[in-house]
């Protein structure tokens, strides 16, 4: 278990005033300047050794990406541009950071900037977060005051830093869909090439992070690129926000190591499953986006990048969506495929048709209201949306209906062949299982059909 | 993707926005280089919209496409795409459910049913106006679920009993507080938290005074080059 001593976000749960004077005790600020110092070469290569992987979903080595930018600016300016647009269902750790340790997300912006040679940076927050942008604001102001940041500051690196917001819609997440709407436009995500690091926002070189990608830079750079590398698994380091919602006692964020197995992450910071281990039915181990895991496959996997995706999964955003016995799975799966319907752009036929053609079939399929042929069909609708869309929003409505299919196709059956049976048979069953009295003609009947 | 459509008889003819949001729209168009105003269309809407009590009409959409000079038809793309833009009046208290399946698991059907019996559809707007509700996708606070966003703040870790008191009281006009309805700090487990404790994370002991792997100055001349300029 990660000790306190090696956390990050030391302000976590707000515990502590997010304020300037606060986040400096807490180690915020210090040494920024003999950061700014170093050459945009340095710092990359500190963020490559520490094995620093992007926190917004793809896992892409943060350090390699900051490499992109081209070497010399030239007559474009280049920009950072924060994704704060924080949607994808189970992630909200980006929250925490911003409405607690603001300036330890200021701090990195200016740094990262600097390694990519960018005077200015964008941090566009989801439109819903309104305290939490309140707060980011104050938080820059006193910045701005302290002399921290803008032009002349006192650590050597003229630097510009606004807070931008949208309004509510999960697309502009997909970082050129959200360069489209700092734009101004409605966030359709680009064809790809070029890539913003040729030509982003304005049509200049830009690099998209993430949140906590950019609010653990100063940190691996005080401590040390090996501190933060010497967490985790191979080619999975660092410490991780985690956050734990569904059917578990205390559900949660937290900071914890890399690669941390499932258990101890459950037992040592949410009291456990709902019900006891053996209640344990199904985990969405990253976000809505990712495809469940069977409980008997995650109950001892080590949550990182490598052991999730080797279990057909992924650990995306780190955002761990537990599921008891109590589940209806295919309810639960028929809603995250509304939530695709409900957020896709419109503009690939795949996407727009087939989320919505997903959604319904599911709908009925949680009632037994279908063929069982129409598994297959799903499974093969959803195949034809993955990887033939502009942007990933296609390939990540399409997962979690296949990791349904994939674990738990013998609840669809099932299903089926409930809703097929004659009602009495399926009412007498429910009051089994509910240990309700079943009346003695339904006993009768159901015996005599099911035998 | 959702049909979205301005109410265009409860919009009016005209709209204007409060003398203390000028400064604010200022504030807002500072952020972009000045050739790319039309970046500052999201939050001027939004600033539109709270001026309009709380829903943004067709001539409120054309103040802001005159504000910045552009097209209505670009004005109105991005006022039908992004679903915090309201586009018919809602009550004073509007209410969001999210209803997506983090939510779902911890309770938010049951918040949708009290919602229905209190106030009625989704969008129909309660009889001495105060309330209305309409069923959202995740708002990133899932470990405090189920929870709701009423106008500008989180409402988390409810219950169905937490839940219609709240709707009680706002419908009394009584204002509620937002923030956990549980026995927790902010996403913290709920009881007491299983970690930083320690004292020495706020006291200033973790300070340094050089930072590690920091090359030689003649190993690393592009960091000399700029402490000379
Ligand atoms: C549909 C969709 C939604 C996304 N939403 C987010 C988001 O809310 N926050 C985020 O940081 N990245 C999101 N991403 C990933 C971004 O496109 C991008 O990869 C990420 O911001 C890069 O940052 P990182 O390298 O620091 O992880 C989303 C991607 C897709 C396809
Ligand atoms: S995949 Fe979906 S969300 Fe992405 S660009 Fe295509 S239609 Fe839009
Ligand atoms: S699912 Fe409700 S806040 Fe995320």
């Amino acid at each position: 278990m990660l000790q306190d001593k090696d956390r990050i976000f030391t302000n976590l749960y707000g515990q502590h005033s997010p304020g300037l004077e606060a986040a400096k005790q807490r180690g915020a600020w210090n040494l920024t300047p003999d950061m700014l110092a170093q050459s945009p070469e340095w710092l990359c290569n500190q963020i490559k050794t520490s094995g620093l992987r992007g926190r917004g979903g793809a896992g892409f080595p943060t350090g390699l990406k900051w490499t992109f930018m081209p070497k010399e600016v030239r007559d474009r300016p280049h920009y950072l541009v924060v994704n704060a647009d924080e949607s994808e269902p189970g992630t909200c750790k980006d929250r925490e950071i911003m409405r607690h340790d603001p300036h330890l997300l200021i701090e990195g912006c200016m740094v990262a900037s600097r390694a990519m040679r960018a005077h200015a940076c964008y941090i566009y927050i989801r439109g819903e977060y309104i305290a939490e942008r309140e707060g980011l604001e104050a938080a820059i102001k006193e910045a701005y005051e302290a002399k921290l940041i803008g032009q002349n500051n006192i650590n050597g690196w003229d630097f510009e830093l606004y807070v931008h917001h949208g309004a509510g819609a999960y697309i502009c997440g997909e970082e050129t869909a959200l360069l489209e709407s700092l734009e101004g436009k409605k966030g359709q995500p680009r064809l790809k090439p070029p890539f913003p690091a040729n030509a982003g926002l304005y049509g200049c070189p830009t690099t998209v992070n993430n949140v906590e990608s950019i609010a653990v830079v100063p940190t691996i750079l005080r401590r040390g690129a090996e501190w933060f590398a010497g967490f985790g698994a191979p080619n999975n380091t660092g410490t991780k926000l985690f956050c734990i919602s569904g059917h578990v006692q205390r559900p949660c964020n937290v900071e914890e190591e890399m690669s941390v197995t499932f258990r101890e992450l459950i037992e040592t910071h949410c009291g456990g499953i709902k019900g006891g281990w053996d209640n344990l039915k199904a985990v969405i181990p990253g976000g809505s986006s990712v495809p469940m895991v069977p409980a008997e496959q995650i109950i001892d996997a080590k949550m990182d990048f490598d052991t999730l995706r080797d279990l057909k999964s992924g650990l995306g955003t780190a955002a761990v969506i537990v599921m008891d016995k109590s589940t209806d799975l295919i309810k639960a799966i028929a809603r995250i495929s509304y939530f695709y319907r409900h957020e896709s752009c419109g503009q690939c036929t795949p996407c727009r048709e087939g989320t919505g053609w997903m959604w319904r079939v599911l709908e009925r399929m949680a009632a037994g209201e279908a063929r069982y042929e129409e598994i297959d069909m799903l499974l093969e609708v959803s195949h034809q949306v993955e990887g033939h869309t502009i942007c990933a929003l296609g390939d990540a409505a399409a997962w979690p209906v296949q990791g349904l299919i994939r674990h738990f196709r013998h609840e669809i059956e099932a299903r089926i062949s409930e809703y097929r049976l004659p009602r009495t048979i399926v009412q007498a069953r429910r009051a089994r299982l509910a240990n309700r009295p079943v009346t003695r003609s339904l006993e009768k009947s159901a015996v005599t059909s099911e035998g | 993707m959702a049909l979205r459509r301005f109410d265009l008889d409860a919009g009016g003819e005209s709209f204007a926005f409060c003398a203390e949001t000028e400064p604010k729209i200022a504030f807002w168009l500072a952020k972009y280089p000045e050739d790319r105003q039309r970046s500052a269309v999201i939050p001027l809407l939004w600033l539109a919209q709270k001026d309009n009590q709380g829903w943004l009409s067709e001539p409120a959409m054309r103040t802001v496409a005159e504000l910045l000079d552009m097209p209505y038809i670009r004005v109105y793309e991005v006022a039908t795409f992004y679903t915090m833009f309201r586009l018919q009046p809602v009550g004073r208290h509007h209410i969001q459910i999210c209803g997506t399946t983090p939510c779902m698991l911890r309770g938010a059907n049951d918040l949708k049913d009290i919602a229905t019996d209190k106030i009625g559809a989704k969008m129909h707007v309660s009889d001495n106006g105060q309330l209305s509700w309409e069923e959202v996708e995740c708002l990133g606070a899932c470990v405090n679920a189920p929870m709701v966003q009423i106008n500008d703040y989180y409402y988390e870790d409810l219950s169905a009993a937490s839940f219609a008191d709240i709707l009680a009281k706002l419908d009394q006009g009584e204002a509620v507080a937002p923030g956990s309805f549980a026995e927790r700090i902010n996403s913290a487990p709920f009881g007491v938290p299983t970690t930083l404790s320690e004292e020495a994370l706020y006291n200033g002991a973790r300070l340094i005074d050089s930072l590690p792997n920091l090359l030689t100055e003649e190993a690393n001349p592009a960091a000399d080059k700029k402490k000379d300029a």
